[in-house]
């Protein structure tokens, strides 16, 4: 009887288009927030929430297909994420030490 | 079970997006994290949550951190009035956001047009050992160029945050 | 629910009550061994021999007025020892103290005395070691004055540089443990050589074991390298804001971190809970008292060892521990494969 009732639950089992779902869901904010925010530090974590969405996908296709690939690329994709990250930020801390601001529209020395 | 962990990740990472003081977005964003490395235990991948942990919500996030408290980072000052939201001003910003709104449809849309996929295949947690074999012959190549773009990236990231010396 | 699901939450609550036990018991023993280390009596008023220190302590702090610096980021300020408090608890889960055991023929298939039996539990160990960095950088930064923000901040870069070493040692045992799970490793040390020379991995490993307990000391802020909250030089580092309940909480998450590091260590170089003279199902006995044993070393070398300045002490963990881990590395590697162990 209460076996009868979890198989019925048991519908809404996610499959892989509702990790692919959510991952364009986390890509899309992530470039909201590049678009979005006027503050470099901002900007780049929303590089790393695209990264994360990215990352996401991996391991869902890699379980769906069975491989350990997924994993193997996600290691990859983390730690060329967090290089970007270190050269991101040792550039905004050289920026601010110009500028004592983290506006990006304030960085006009290059504009015509 | 899906469903928290990605509502989690979800709202966290709109509020990381919405939030004034870069501090909280760090903090809401190593939430973030971690609801994605309960999402990576659910697809049974235990050594993609534990880096995920180790390297992005641990070490990644540090140095953001570091940076926000060392250069005590402003809230954003902007030609705009301070007192609205930035998602309710006008000009770039609801531009942006009316941006990933179109891009969030198309994906979905694109998604729902490649056909429903049924349920996960089921499989057995992945060993770590498994991915370090791989690591180790196939994929040993990137491995080992990986290890010099961190070298890299480390030298570059301290020759251009150094003081200029007169 | 059946008999092993009660024996598990059971086994929940004593781990539970169990460190905050072996917290408070450490208080105590920190005390008595400073003074017979000091040559003078340590407390021994409050209840026999001093046994109700500890608990004394707890509620005269409880009783203080919880104080808040009324610049300080109020939501932060409260989070920063939360975190480090559940930080020092919920490494302890993964960690085997016990073999399977039967608590005495209750329940007839054995359960490992191990919260939650994970096929990766050293690297979720290490995971949750990186997480506690935020109680101590919140902390830190939440409580907007000098001292207390560069507390956190050399306490926090600290921790993270001693992480390295940390995990480089972790990874020497892992080439000979084979195996990311804690019970492995230990059941691997079960055993004897000769009859009488245990078979752990201490022996197999020793400059990794002098390796990982410096880098635990390192790691929890313990002396000789607890220069962020020396009180003589920063006022009191990272907690010199929080009183009452809060600083209980920081100085609970430290000495659960020490039992936590204490317990690892044990579990992967000093063969766990096995031992003679005792069937399996008694191991956690002598899991305890190996425990006790490096406890021990952590109170004594906190009482004998002058304090590392704080530039000595970065440059002993870049350029002294993080090379020696490397070379540990090394050698261990060819060894593993010269002598197949």
């Amino acid at each position: 009887m209460r076996w009868c009732w979890r198989e019925r639950n048991r519908t809404d089992v996610p499959t892989l288009n509702h990790y692919l779902v959510l991952s364009a869901v986390l890509f899309a904010i992530g470039t909201a927030g590049v678009f979005v925010r006027r503050n470099l530090i901002t900007i780049l974590l929303s590089i790393e929430i695209m990264l994360n969405a990215v990352n996401l996908t991996f391991v869902a296709f890699g379980r769906a297909l069975g491989s350990a690939d997924g994993q193997i690329i996600v290691f990859f994709v983390m730690t060329v994420a967090a290089a970007e990250a270190a050269v991101g930020l040792a550039i905004v801390i050289s920026l601010f030490r110009h500028q004592e601001s983290l506006n990006p529209d304030s960085f006009t020395a290059l504009r015509w | 079970m899906f469903y928290a962990f990605g509502a989690v990740a979800v709202v966290t990472s709109l509020l990381v997006i919405a939030q004034r003081n870069p501090i909280h977005s760090v903090l809401l964003l190593i939430a973030s994290f971690g609801a994605l490395s309960g999402l990576y235990v659910l697809l049974d991948a235990p050594f993609a949550a534990v880096i995920q942990i180790i390297v992005y919500a641990g070490a990644i996030m540090v140095l953001f951190l570091f940076v926000v408290m060392l250069l005590n980072a402003p809230h954003e000052e902007t030609e705009f009035d301070e007192r609205t939201h930035p998602l309710l001003r006008k000009g770039a910003m609801r531009l942006g956001a009316l941006l990933a709104v179109v891009l969030i449809t198309e994906l979905i849309w694109a998604l729902r047009k490649g056909g429903e996929s049924g349920a996960f295949p089921s499989g057995s947690v992945t060993s770590v050992g498994a991915i370090g074999r791989s690591l180790f012959t196939e994929y040993a190549f990137p491995f080992e160029v990986t290890s010099i773009l961190i070298l890299v990236a480390m030298v570059g990231a301290v020759v251009l945050a150094r003081k200029e010396s007169h | 629910m059946t008999r092993l699901a009660i024996a598990q939450i059971g086994l929940i609550l004593v781990v539970f009550h169990g460190l905050l036990l072996a917290a408070a018991g450490m208080v105590w023993v920190e005390r008595r061994l400073a003074a017979v280390l000091q040559q003078r009596l340590g407390p021994n008023r409050v209840g026999w021999a001093g046994l109700l220190q500890p608990f004394a302590d707890v509620i005269k702090l409880m009783f203080k007025e919880e104080l808040r610096p009324k610049a300080a980021d109020a939501f932060l300020f409260g989070l920063a020892p939360i975190i480090s408090a559940m930080c020092a608890f919920a490494a302890f889960a993964v960690v085997p103290f016990g073999g399977t055991t039967t608590l005495l023929g209750l329940i007839p298939e054995g359960f490992p005395l191990q919260v939650a039996d994970v096929n990766v539990a050293i690297l979720v160990v290490f995971a949750i070691a990186s997480m506690s960095v935020y109680g101590i950088v919140l902390a830190g930064w939440s409580s907007n004055s000098k001292y207390a923000l560069l507390g956190g901040l050399r306490s926090s870069a600290q921790m993270i540089s001693y992480e390295l070493s940390y995990g480089m040692a972790l990874a020497a045992v892992l080439l000979i443990g084979n195996s990311l799970s804690l019970t492995d490793i230990v059941n691997r040390q079960a055993g004897a050589w000769l009859g009488f020379i245990p078979r752990w991995f201490i022996f197999l490993q020793p400059l990794g074991f002098f390796i990982f307990m410096t880098a635990g000391v390192a790691e929890t802020n313990r002396a000789p390298f607890d220069f962020p909250e020396a009180e003589q030089e920063l006022v009191a580092g990272y907690h010199t804001e929080y009183s009452s309940m809060s600083f209980a909480m920081f100085f609970l998450a430290e000495y659960v971190n020490m039992v936590t590091v204490s317990a690892v260590a044990t579990d992967l170089f000093l063969g766990g809970w096995h031992g003679p003279l005792l069937p399996e199902s008694l191991g956690w006995i002598w899991f305890l008292l190996k425990v006790g044993f490096l406890l021990f070393f952590y109170v004594w070398m906190r009482w004998t060892l002058p304090r590392y300045r704080y530039d000595q002490l970065m440059a002993f963990g870049w350029k002294v521990m993080l090379p020696l881990s490397v070379v540990n590395l090394l050698v261990t590697a060819a060894g593993v494969l010269y002598f197949g162990l």
